[in-house]
């Protein structure tokens, strides 16, 4: 007979169904603002489970997310600009020829985007990966770096310092909910298979892992590779939605953000990380009333100027790291378990 | 000079390693010498030992807080930058001489890294390394958005400093007076430095710390005073630095502490980061090497910032425990 089916799969489907019914609709009704802000939020999940994937289920950690996502938006940027637009971005000196002669769809840029970037953390990762904690922090960051330097430099590919300007703007929700959930499910996947076991055991003691038959560099550089895809599409999302890209807009300190978000939602957590992204997206917009001059029964609130905003922001999460380092979710995941769990009396009556 | 012969006396390595620089240096020079005059060369040779000493001076403090926490002090690139700006007000609006500004700037600055300690690591010491590591980029971020929000995002210029940035020539080799103080002022806190970790009683004690915490705790060390000594000395090294950075190359930005500060650290890995004079080692190679490449070969100097981190790769894959350091193997 009929096997029986989980009951828990069909809400999960049913989730994935209703977010996505809810991007499709929300794309129609919302303001622009909005729905940025919103469009915002499932890029950065994208690229903070990137990151998850290698500092809290692998155990590494690297800080180099903003470099891949420097690959992932130049591809963007180089591939879909309408050819006849590029000669107003480069002006100074033009587009290497066998470049600018390609012009590919948004999907197939990012797919590109996500294997040049794979490609790239391939290559560094073999050497750099046998380094730990704090070195493997640094060189990636190094890397990041030297990525944005080549970017900088490399004018007839990139424009160098001016960036790429007309990238056909995106701001179809439907399209960037689709991309996160299928990232969430794609690293689901990898994470209960035995390849994410393996990157647990390795998170949790990389001697004992090594003892149990787990190779290392093979395990750690997969996880590194399949950070950087990810991290890259989500760059190429994130350059997509800002229509220009520019080598400043991926400092090192852009990895920062998602730092912030696995931390707080918990390093090892796929569901923390996606609550965490918007607690955060949302909270960096809320927190802009501290940018703009306060009023207060009509006395004028010292203090509140521009920059005060970060200041809050950094203080939130060195307050985050001091008190609450396990996040909100610590190593555990959202279920519908959980959700049961907590109405206790509803599961009584039930049976 | 006596202390140069203790810095390499015991460490054959290091000694071999700035023999090779210095010949790699001069065959790169005999090759260069049709294209290149000899005061150019010379005064970019000059350049270069600054601005190694600068990142020397700025990368011990790294190597100390790193030997006795084991943890990168992301934050030591902005108490930097934060004395740049201690300096900026002291010469600027309080009209100080340039010594007895440098001197305030080097109490003041301090006070900045033990509050670093004392509120952000502090609470952390027995945490996991990551907690320790976010929690120090946390308070870079802090400290770099601080600086935003209460001088400005703007750049300010430092004030010219007469006796510090004239040119003097000798036989049409230019150079600004600040390029000979400033090797000359990281040899003598180099040395003061020596003295007093291998003289003095705290000293023995902050080797103690260094090499074993717990044990050093149970001989009844200190480990809190010891620990904040470690950053006040850091802090006032790179104090030191970030005045002379700032009468070299005047433009104070909140966030100019943050390649510094990389590339400090990354002389101190190259260097060997369980050794002082590994930093002083790496700060040389660095700086030395970053002005060098630009004046050799100026069609590659958009990729000055780059070359620190090959190096630090390079270093990393041949020697991952630096010039200077021995190896470490981890005991189960």
């Amino acid at each position: 007979m009929m096997k029986k089916i989980n009951p828990k799969i069909f809400m999960t489907l049913a989730a994935i169904a209703l977010t996505l019914a809810a991007a499709f609709v929300l794309n129609g009704v919302l303001d622009s603002y909005l729905k940025r802000i919103l469009n915002l939020c499932a890029i950065y999940t994208i690229i903070s489970l990137s990151l998850n994937l290698v500092n809290g289920f692998t155990g590494m950690f690297s800080l180099g997310q903003a470099g891949f996502m420097a690959v992932g938006a130049y591809s963007v940027a180089i591939f879909t600009v309408p050819i006849e637009l590029r000669p107003s971005s480069f002006y100074l000196v033009p587009m290497n020829p066998f470049l600018a002669r390609i012009e590919l769809p948004l999907i197939a840029a990012l797919l590109l985007g996500g294997l040049f970037a794979a490609l790239f953390a391939l290559v560094i990762g073999f050497p750099v990966l046998r380094l730990r904690g704090d070195y493997l922090a640094i060189a990636t960051l190094g890397f990041s770096e030297i990525i944005r330097i080549l970017f900088t430099n490399m004018q007839s590919i990139t424009n160098g310092a001016l960036g790429i300007k007309n990238v056909p703007p995106l701001s179809n929700m439907f399209l960037i909910y689709l991309a996160m959930i299928l990232t969430i499910i794609l690293l689901h996947l990898l994470l209960t298979s035995s390849y994410g076991r393996a990157f647990k055991a390795i998170r949790e003691d990389e001697i004992v892992a090594e003892a149990m038959g787990i190779g290392l560099l093979k395990h750690k550089l997969l996880s590194f590779v399949i950070s950087a895809f990810f991290a890259g599409i989500g760059g190429g999302l994130y350059g997509a939605l800002l229509g220009t890209v520019d080598p400043k807009n991926f400092m090192f300190t852009l990895t920062y953000n998602f730092v912030l978000i696995i931390v707080l939602g918990g390093l090892g957590s796929i569901t923390g990380t996606v609550i965490a992204s918007f607690i955060i997206t949302f909270g960096m917009e809320w927190l802009r009333f501290f940018d703009s001059p306060l009023r207060l029964f009509g006395v004028v609130i010292p203090f509140f100027q521009p920059g005060l905003r970060m200041v809050v922001f950094s203080i939130l999460l060195m307050v985050l790291v001091l008190f609450f380092q396990k996040g909100i979710m610590g190593q555990r995941e959202f279920s519908f378990d959980m959700v049961r769990r907590l109405f206790p009396r509803k599961k009584e009556n039930a049976s | 000079m006596p202390s140069i012969k203790k810095i390499f006396s015991n460490n054959l390595s290091a000694a071999i390693f700035v023999i090779i620089l210095v010949m790699a240096l001069i065959a790169l020079y005999a090759m260069m010498l049709g294209q290149m005059p000899v005061a150019i060369f010379l005064q970019h040779l000059v350049n270069g030992i600054s601005l190694g000493s600068l990142f020397a001076l700025i990368a011990i403090g790294y190597t100390m807080v790193y030997t006795i926490l084991s943890m990168i002090n992301f934050a030591h690139g902005d108490i930097f930058m934060i004395s740049l700006y201690f300096a900026f007000f002291a010469l600027s609006t309080f009209r100080m001489p340039w010594v007895l500004a440098l001197v305030c700037v080097a109490v003041l600055t301090p006070l900045v890294g033990i509050l670093v300690e004392r509120f952000a690591y502090r609470p952390l010491r027995n945490a996991p390394k990551n907690s320790v590591l976010i929690s120090a980029i946390g308070t870079s971020f802090l400290l770099e958005n601080a600086a935003t929000y209460l001088f400005g995002g703007r750049p300010k210029a430092f004030p010219d400093i007469p006796s510090l940035t004239r040119v003097i020539s000798i036989r049409s080799v230019n150079f600004q007076v600040v390029s000979l103080v400033i090797p000359l002022i990281t040899a003598i806190a180099l040395a003061i430095l020596l003295n007093f970790i291998h003289r003095t009683k705290t000293g023995i004690a902050m080797r103690a710390v260094a090499k074993d915490y717990e044990t050093a705790k149970i001989m009844g060390v200190n480990i809190n005073q010891i620990i904040a000594l470690t950053f006040i000395i850091g802090s006032a090294l790179a104090a030191v630095g970030g005045f002379m950075w700032g009468a070299k190359y005047p433009g104070i930005t909140p966030m100019m502490g943050v390649m510094p500060g990389l590339k400090c650290f990354v002389a101190a890995v190259v260097g060997g980061i369980s050794d002082i004079k590994g930093a002083v080692v790496g700060g040389f190679i660095l700086g030395l090497g970053e002005v060098m490449i630009v004046a050799l070969f100026p069609s590659i100097s958009g990729y000055r910032d780059a070359f620190a981190f090959v190096v630090l790769i390079v270093i990393l894959l041949v020697k991952p425990a630096g010039i200077l350091g021995t190896r470490v193997t981890e005991k189960v």
